[in-house]
């Protein structure tokens, strides 16, 4: 098996060979997946070169050397060659194959979840012009994301009006931040430092000025700095006040009003069974929809009576609600 | 038939003078150029209106690289660089790459090369510049109102429900000019089909206007979906109908899959016409046939209809599913491959030819160059994992402008300067065609290959202010912009001048082998004296020099 990975090993090293004098031109590299990004590209780069030099050098030596007036041999000039076309066409066919199944490779490993699962969920709001990102247990920052090194974090991201798209450069990575919706997009950070984030998707007049930095710490700088603003209160609890102030509690509380509505300990991540046949998984998006548009998907066994919330809730307040319904454990 | 191969290169001193009769000194009054219904007239008409949206567009541009030249937003306020980019980027696409080619030197070309004395709807003709002249002004209207800062893609839910500008008038203008896309496509399908000389099979036919039957597929095709989409669009604006916007119930997801439907092909229009084009460029001054002629032809069939299952791939980071990118992407490799194989039949053209680098050739093969590093680079987006890093920086901002400026305004000029003596009757100064053509070729790798690094770098696109370190870069592409700002100015300035006061062409300065060539420069208002005929293949030159006709 390791002698079979070894071209393939080759093929790495001499890409990571062929970037280093150009390190000026990279954005610096803050994971394995902005590595392999790298070599990727340089790869394209080295055949995109090769073959503009070709047609370059063919049309040059060509235009010199059957330049009208100068003596060269013209007779019979081929109007086709089958041999030469199915070479021409089948090279760029099987370069296509190749570039595919890479690119198709980094691009599923950005939506399959690490083995050993995240270590922690952050959620972001983008509102003209700024980012909000929550710790669940920790505080809320805007325009910065402090993460711990080593730790793979996913986020969990959306927008209070319109379309924004995160993006961190030293990560290759970004996703679009679209309301209505939670996108996601995770990392694992494998050295400290400070590194830009930008807003990605045009979004109105300070689109440019939309700016963030991740902060990149020890895990256990990282968690003194968690702690030390989780003092002034954190997302769940924020999260707890709003699910009484709004009266959830009235329903769902755990001595059970005069309403039977279901228990919401535990329900993150659990399929829940609907009235309408069928399961949902209670994911971000599930619960902002059950608390927006209860009518939409009624749990099986209920009355369709849970009031809607749209109108009463921004989206900062949607994931602190969601933080803490998903801190909320089974006794 | 003229005998063309008795035609001397150079025209003895009796040949110097222009015919007596044409289609420019017909008639000269007002009436007769806002009313006429000859196509060459509606081309010159059509050249006249693109011109001016592409001089206000290309404006905008330089305002907005002088913007860039430093990092921080001090020329001008974020809001007028918004709208900048925007009218930069509606009046470019839709005002002028998109009608260029088609509208100009295909209403030009398009009869003469089948042999036809019109298109087949020349009054349909004269409508659509009308529709495009209105919705142009309707577009500019905008401008005077304040100008859009939505960028050209009007992306939801910005553009109905939080910018501030004026949306509807320039969405409106932009639906109007749709309808004239529709019928000058639908008038060169039939003309196509129904008006080719006798003898004309379609195997027969010249490169350019197969690309251009295969455009105008497209044209008719596709723009009925951006009718559509931008009809949503402004009732959701103006009436609150929730499509778009999910407050309203809406997907801002659904306005992106109908926007690029239309656009991805329309990328299309805006390469399909500058290739075939530099077909007719080559094999003119290569003297000889093109390579694989029928390749060529079936690859433009070919990336019109691929053109129509991409669109997703503008969509890799938007929030589709990881199965749809996986599609997408894949198809967009399809159109790779034909476009691929042109290039290679373009540059396999030139083996054992009869070389001669006139400006439309210098054209022409910075054509080549500029689209197989556009083609190239498009290869860098269409891979998923790559894309993620590339999409919205200044690496795709490289990419189109390398397909769209570099491969069509590169396609459009070298066309210009190849059907000019049969355009004026008149040559330009060779030497500044020459000239300009190295100038552009020079100025536009300054500005654009930066940008490729650029957009790597991480810089986003439509960014007012961005962060120092990628100041080097950008004022290099300033530097390019400006070298090519002198580019496009200059053959404005000599071929204007030609067209009075030029040295007399002939008929056939170039010594080309297609039909319009065939008759005299300027051409009479009915084109052809007596209908040709035609007995040989294209480009064939044997058959030229046989002078038959
Ligand atoms: C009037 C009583 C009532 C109030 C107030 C109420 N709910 Fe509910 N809720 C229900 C009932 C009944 C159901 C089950 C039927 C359904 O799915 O609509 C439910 C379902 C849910 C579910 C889906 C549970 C599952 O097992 O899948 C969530 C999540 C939820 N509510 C959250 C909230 C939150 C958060 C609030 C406060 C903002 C709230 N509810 C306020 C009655 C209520
Ligand atoms: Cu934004
Ligand atoms: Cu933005």
């Amino acid at each position: 098996m390791k002698d079979m990975l070894s071209p393939w090993q080759a093929l790495w090293e001499l890409l990571r060979w062929a970037k280093r004098p150009f390190a000026a031109l990279f954005p610096p590299v803050l994971s394995e997946h902005a590595d392999g990004v790298d070599s990727f590209y340089m790869f394209l780069v080295g055949m995109s070169t090769f073959f503009s030099l070709l047609i370059a050098g063919l049309i040059v030596f060509f235009a010199v050397r059957y330049a009208r007036g100068r003596k060269a041999d013209r007779t019979r000039p081929p109007e086709s060659n089958l041999v030469l076309e199915i070479v021409w066409s089948t090279v760029p066919l099987v370069l296509s194959v190749v570039i595919f199944f890479w690119g198709a490779r980094l691009y599923l490993r950005l939506f399959t979840e690490p083995l050993g699962g995240y270590g922690e969920v952050v959620y972001v709001v983008g509102k003209q012009w700024m980012w909000k990102v929550q710790h669940p247990q920790g505080p809320m920052e805007i325009g910065a994301l402090h993460a711990p090194m080593g730790i793979p974090i996913r986020l969990v991201m959306t927008s209070q009006d319109v379309i924004h798209d995160f993006s961190i450069p030293a990560l290759r990575i970004k996703r679009d931040v679209v309301p209505g919706r939670y996108t996601s997009l995770w990392f694992q950070a494998t050295r400290t430092g400070e590194f830009p984030i930008y807003c990605s998707e045009y979004c109105g007049t300070l689109h440019s000025q939309m700016l963030g930095k991740l902060v990149i710490q020890s895990p256990a700088a990282y968690a003194a700095w968690l702690a030390q603003g989780a003092a002034a209160g954190t997302a769940i609890q924020a999260g707890e006040r709003l699910f009484t102030s709004l009266g959830c509690g009235g329903c769902h509380g755990a001595e059970g009003g005069a309403i039977r509505a279901p228990q919401l300990a535990g329900i993150f991540g659990r399929p829940v069974p609907l009235q309408s046949d069928g399961f949902a998984t209670a994911d971000e998006a599930y619960l902002r929809e059950s608390i927006l548009f209860p009518g939409r998907k009624v749990v099986a066994g209920y009355a369709p009576v849970m009031p809607t919330f749209a109108g009463q809730i921004n989206e900062e307040q949607m994931v602190e609600l969601i933080a803490y319904l998903r801190s909320l454990r089974l006794p | 038939m003229n005998n063309i191969a008795s035609m001397p290169a150079s025209p003895p001193a009796e040949a110097a003078r222009l015919p007596a009769r044409h289609y420019l000194n017909e008639a000269h009054t007002l009436r007769s150029w806002f009313l006429t219904t000859d196509h060459k007239r509606i081309a010159l008409l059509f050249l006249a209106s693109i011109t001016v949206f592409f001089l206000i567009a290309g404006v905008a541009a330089l305002l907005m690289r002088l913007e860039l030249l430093t990092p921080e937003g001090d020329l001008v306020q974020a809001e007028t660089y918004n709208r900048l980019f925007t009218l930069h980027g509606v009046l470019m696409v839709w005002f002028f790459l998109i009608p260029s080619i088609p509208t100009v030197l295909g209403n030009f070309a398009i009869p003469m090369m089948l042999g036809a004395r019109d298109l087949a709807f020349p009054r349909l003709n004269l409508i659509s510049w009308y529709l495009f002249v209105g919705g142009g002004t309707l577009t500019l209207y905008s401008l005077i109102k304040g100008g859009v800062d939505t960028g050209w893609t009007f992306y939801t839910p910005y553009s109905t429900l939080y910018s501030n500008s004026a949306v509807l008038s320039t969405v409106a203008g932009v639906f109007v000019s749709g309808f004239s896309s529709i019928l000058t496509g639908l008038n060169f399908i039939v003309t196509i089909h129904t008006l080719r000389a006798r003898g004309l099979t379609w195997f027969r036919l010249p490169l350019f206007i197969w690309s251009m039957y295969a455009t105008s597929l497209i044209l008719v095709l596709a723009t009925p979906v951006l009718a559509i989409t931008l009809l949503l669009l402004a009732m959701e604006r103006f009436f609150g109908f929730g499509f778009f916007d999910p407050r309203l119930g809406g997907d801002p997801l659904l306005f992106q899959h109908l926007f690029w439907f239309y656009s991805h092909p329309a990328v299309y229009i805006m390469i399909l016409p500058g290739m075939g084009v530099v077909s007719e460029l080559v094999a003119a001054f290569s003297r000889r046939r093109v390579f694989g002629y029928k390749v060529v032809a079936f690859s433009s069939l070919a990336i019109a209809v691929y053109g129509f299952l991409v669109w997703g791939h503008h969509m890799f980071v938007a929030g589709q599913s990881p199965y749809a990118g996986l599609v997408f992407s894949a198809l967009s490799y399809l159109v790779a491959i034909p476009s691929a194989i042109k290039v290679f039949n373009w540059t396999a053209t030139l083996y054992k030819g009869d070389i001669s680098l006139d400006t439309p050739m210098l054209y022409a093969l910075g054509f080549i160059g500029l689209f197989t590093i556009g083609g190239l680079t498009g290869l860098f987006l269409a891979a998923l994992g790559l894309d993620v890093h590339l999409t919205d920086t200044y690496f795709v901002v490289a990419h189109f402008h390398f397909i769209m400026v570099g491969g069509m305004v590169m396609g459009y000029l070298g066309g210009i300067h190849y059907w000019w003596p049969k355009i004026s009757g008149r040559l330009y100064t060779e030497w500044m065609g020459r000239f300009s053509a190295i100038t552009a070729f020079v100025g536009f790798n300054l500005t654009f290959l930066p940008q490729f690094l650029a957009g790597y770098l991480g810089m986003p696109r439509r960014y007012w202010a961005y962060a120092p370190e990628y100041q080097v870069l950008n004022v290099m592409s300033t530097l390019g912009a400006s070298i090519l700002g002198v580019a496009y100015a200059f053959p404005l300035i000599y071929l204007t001048w030609s067209f009075w006061k030029g040295q007399v062409a002939g008929p056939n300065p170039w010594e080309a082998t297609g039909l319009e060539w065939r008759t005299p420069s300027p051409p009479p208002t009915h084109n052809f004296e007596t209908p040709p005929r035609v007995t040989g293949e294209a480009y064939e030159r044997s058959h030229a020099a046989r002078g038959e006709a």
